[in-house]
C-alpha cells in the first residue's frame, strides 16, 4: 500500500505520544477499538476548567500506519480548541488531511470516536450534560 | 520519541537494500536457470509438438530433459510429469480431474483447513456440484491429526488432498503417514507440494503420493510454469482433462508447451537436487539465528506453528501488541509479509493463523520471514536488528503493551468491536 506523505510523517514523527493522569478531574480519556479488529486508540485530553479549552492531548495507538496517523493528527487538532469546538471535528476532515484511501476510512472514524469518547469522559467527570454542550454550541 | 522509520540501525557492509526475504511468495530466478532458458527464447524457438523438423525436435529434447530432471527430484519417472501453467492450474486439474474421473466410485473428498485457496476454493466449487468435502482441522502446531483423517475416510472417499508444507507457517504435514493410510484404504492421495519441492526431500514412492503439484517460481525458476505428477503404476491414476484442445501431455493438458519455462523448471529442479542438503542446512542455521536474536531482545513474541516439522527457510512470528501493517511500514526496505488483516485484500486476518487457534489480535501481529538461496548472514543480522528497533518503538506507541506492562488483563476489558 502506498501511503501519503502526511501519513508517513505522522508515523515517523508521531505527535503527543504518552499518557495523562487518568484520575485527574481535568482529564478525559477515550479508549476505542478492539485488539481483535487490529486497532485500539487511547486519546486523552486535559481541559482548563474555566475556559473549557483543551490544553493538552496525548495518545497511544495499536494499529496500522493510518490509524497511528489519524490519532496523532487528532491530538494536534483538538489542542487549543474548546471541547465544543473539538466535538465538531469530523472523520471526513481527517480523511481529507491525510489523503486516506477508502479501505482506511475506518481509521479516521475511530479517531473521531476517540475524540468524542475522551470529551464524553471529561463531561461525565465534571457533570457537564450533553444538552449544555449543545446549547453552548448554539449560542456561539 | 525518535524517528520510527529512519531509526538508529545502520546498514552494515554486505547488505544491499531492499532485502528480499519473502521467498514463500516467489523467489529470484537463479542466473543458471536463466542461462539454460535463453536459447529457447531465441534460436531454439520450435514447437515441441512439431514432429517433422529439427526445430520441433530441439524443443522436444529440451522438454524431455526437463521432464527427467523434475522426475529425478521427486523420485518419479519422466512419463508421470504433466506440464501446466503453475500450481493453481495443477491443483485445479488434479482435484477436478480426479473428482470427475472417479465420480462413479464415490463423491467424497478430504482436505484440510490451512490449504492454499487454489485447493480450498476448488473443493468449494465441487461441493456446489454435489460432492461432499471434509475439511480436517489442524492442531495448534498446524499439523493435522492422523486419527481425524482415519475417521474421515469412508467408502465414498475418492481423494485426500493435503499440502506438503504450508505457505504461511512452513509446517510440514506427515505426508508419508497420510500416503500410507490412503493406500491402505485405496484412496488417491494428492499433495500440493509447491513449498516443499526442492527444499526438503520428496519421494513419491516412499511417501505413497499419487498426484503432486509443483511450480517453478518457488524454487528459483521462472513464473508461469508448473507441473503435475500423476502416478502411472500401483495404482495408475487417471485424470479428466479440464481443457479441450490438441491432446498434449497424454491428453491430460492440452496447449502448446511453454518450452523456455519448462526448460527453466527442469534446470531449477536439477540445481535443487544437487544443492538441497547444503542449502537446507545453511537456511536452517540462518533461520535459527534470526529467531534467537529476536527472542533474546523482545518479550511477548512467539513462533506460529511447529518448529520441529518446518521448512528450513520459514519463520512465522507474532509480535504481540504491535499491529503487522505498521510493523511492515517501519521496515519498508525489507520484503516480508504479514498475516494482518490490513495487508490483505479482504481485511480479514490470516485464516491459516486463525486455524491454529490464535486470536485475531495475535494474527494481526504476525510476520512471515521466507529465507532463501540468495539471503546471507549479514542480511539476517540487519533484519533482526531493524525489527527489534521498530517493535520497541511501536510498543512505546501501543496502549495495549502499556496496559499489559502495568499488569492490566486486556482480555478482561470490554472492547467495542467496530
Amino acid at each position: 500500500m502506498a501511503y501519503s506523505d502526511k501519513v508517513i510523517d505522522h508515523y515517523n514523527n508521531p505527535r503527543n505520544v504518552g499518557q495523562l493522569d487518568k484520575s485527574s478531574s481535568e482529564v478525559g480519556t477515550g479508549l476505542v477499538g478492539a485488539p481483535e479488529c487490529g486497532d485500539v486508540m487511547r486519546l486523552q485530553i486535559k481541559v482548563n476548567p474555566d475556559t473549557q479549552v483543551i490544553e493538552e492531548a496525548k495518545f497511544k495507538t495499536f494499529g496500522c500506519g493510518s490509524a497511528i496517523a489519524s490519532s496523532s493528527l487528532a491530538t494536534e487538532w483538538v489542542k487549543g480548541k474548546t471541547v465544543d469546538e473539538a466535538m465538531q471535528i469530523k472523520n471526513t476532515d481527517i480523511v481529507k488531511e491525510l489523503s486516506l484511501p477508502p479501505v482506511k476510512i475506518h481509521c479516521s472514524v475511530l479517531a473521531e470516536d476517540a475524540i468524542r469518547a475522551a470529551i464524553g469522559d471529561w463531561k461525565k467527570k465534571n457533570g457537564v450534560s450533553e444538552a449544555v454542550g449543545a446549547e453552548a454550541l448554539a449560542v456561539r | 520519541m525518535s524517528n520510527i522509520e529512519n531509526g538508529s540501525v545502520a546498514v552494515p557492509a554486505g547488505v544491499q537494500l531492499p532485502i528480499y526475504m519473502d521467498n514463500h511468495a516467489t523467489s529470484q530466478l537463479d542466473p543458471r536457470v536463466l542461462e539454460a532458458m535463453l536459447p529457447f527464447f531465441t534460436s531454439k524457438f520450435g514447437n515441441a509438438a512439431s514432429r517433422n523438423h529439427s526445430f520441433g525436435w530441439e524443443a522436444e529434447q529440451g522438454v524431455e530433459t526437463a521432464r527427467e530432471q523434475i522426475a529425478r527430484l521427486i523420485g518419479a519417472t519422466a512419463k508421470e510429469i504433466i506440464f501446466t501453467s503453475g500450481a493453481t492450474e495443477s491443483n485445479n486439474l488434479a482435484i477436478k480431474g480426479i473428482a470427475e474421473m472417479y465420480k462413479e466410485r464415490g463423491k467424497h473428498i478430504i482436505t484440510q483447513v490451512t490449504e492454499h485457496k487454489a485447493v480450498l476454493d476448488t473443493c468449494k466449487r465441487l461441493e456446489k456440484s454435489g460432492y461432499r468435502v471434509t475439511y480436517l482441522p489442524v492442531k495448534a502446531d498446524g499439523l493435522i491429526d492422523l486419527d481425524d483423517l482415519k475417521r474421515a475416510i469412508d467408502d465414498q472417499t475418492i481423494l485426500v488432498s493435503v499440502m506438503f508444507a504450508n505457505n504461511e507457517i512452513g509446517v510440514v504435514q506427515p505426508v508419508a503417514e497420510i500416503g500410507k493410510l490412503c493406500h491402505e484404504r485405496s484412496v488417491i492421495f494428492h499433495t500440493d507440494a509447491v513449498q516443499a519441492v526442492g527444499k526438503i526431500p520428496v519421494d513419491v514412492n516412499a511417501m505413497n503420493i499419487d498426484v503432486l503439484s509443483l511450480t517453478a517460481h518457488k524454487l528459483y525458476g521462472p513464473k508461469g510454469v508448473g507441473a503435475l505428477y500423476v502416478r502411472r503404476r500401483n495404482p495408475r491414476v487417471q485424470i479428466s482433462a479440464q481443457m479441450d484442445g490438441g491432446g498434449h501431455e497424454r491428453g491430460m493438458r492440452s496447449g502448446t508447451l511453454n518450452v523456455p519455462g519448462i526448460v527453466g523448471l527442469g534446470a531449477a529442479c536439477e540445481i535443487a537436487r544437487e544443492e538441497m542438503a547444503s542449502e537446507a542446512a545453511r537456511l536452517t542455521r540462518l533461520r535459527e539465528k534470526l529467531k534467537t536474536k529476536l527472542e533474546s531482545a523482545l518479550d511477548y513474541i512467539h513462533v506460529n506453528g511447529s518448529m520441529e516439522h518446518r521448512l528450513p527457510g520459514n519463520l512465522n512470528m507474532s509480535f504481540v501488541y504491535v499491529e503487522g501493517e505498521s510493523l511492515l511500514m517501519g521496515i519498508n526496505e525489507i520484503a516480508v509479509s504479514s498475516g494482518s488483516a490490513c495487508t490483505s485484500a479482504t481485511l480479514e486476518p490470516s485464516y491459516v493463523l486463525k486455524a491454529l487457534g490464535l486470536g485475531d489480535d495475535v494474527a494481526h501481529s504476525s510476520i512471515r520471514f521466507g529465507l532463501g538461496r540468495f539471503n546471507n548472514e549479514a542480511e539476517v543480522d540487519y533484519v533482526a536488528d531493524k525489527l527489534i528497533d521498530i517493535v520497541q518503538k511501536l510498543r512505546e506507541l501501543s496502549p495495549l503493551y502499556e496496559m499489559v506492562k502495568e499488569g492490566i488483563d486486556i482480555s478482561k476489558i470490554e472492547w467495542q468491536a467496530h
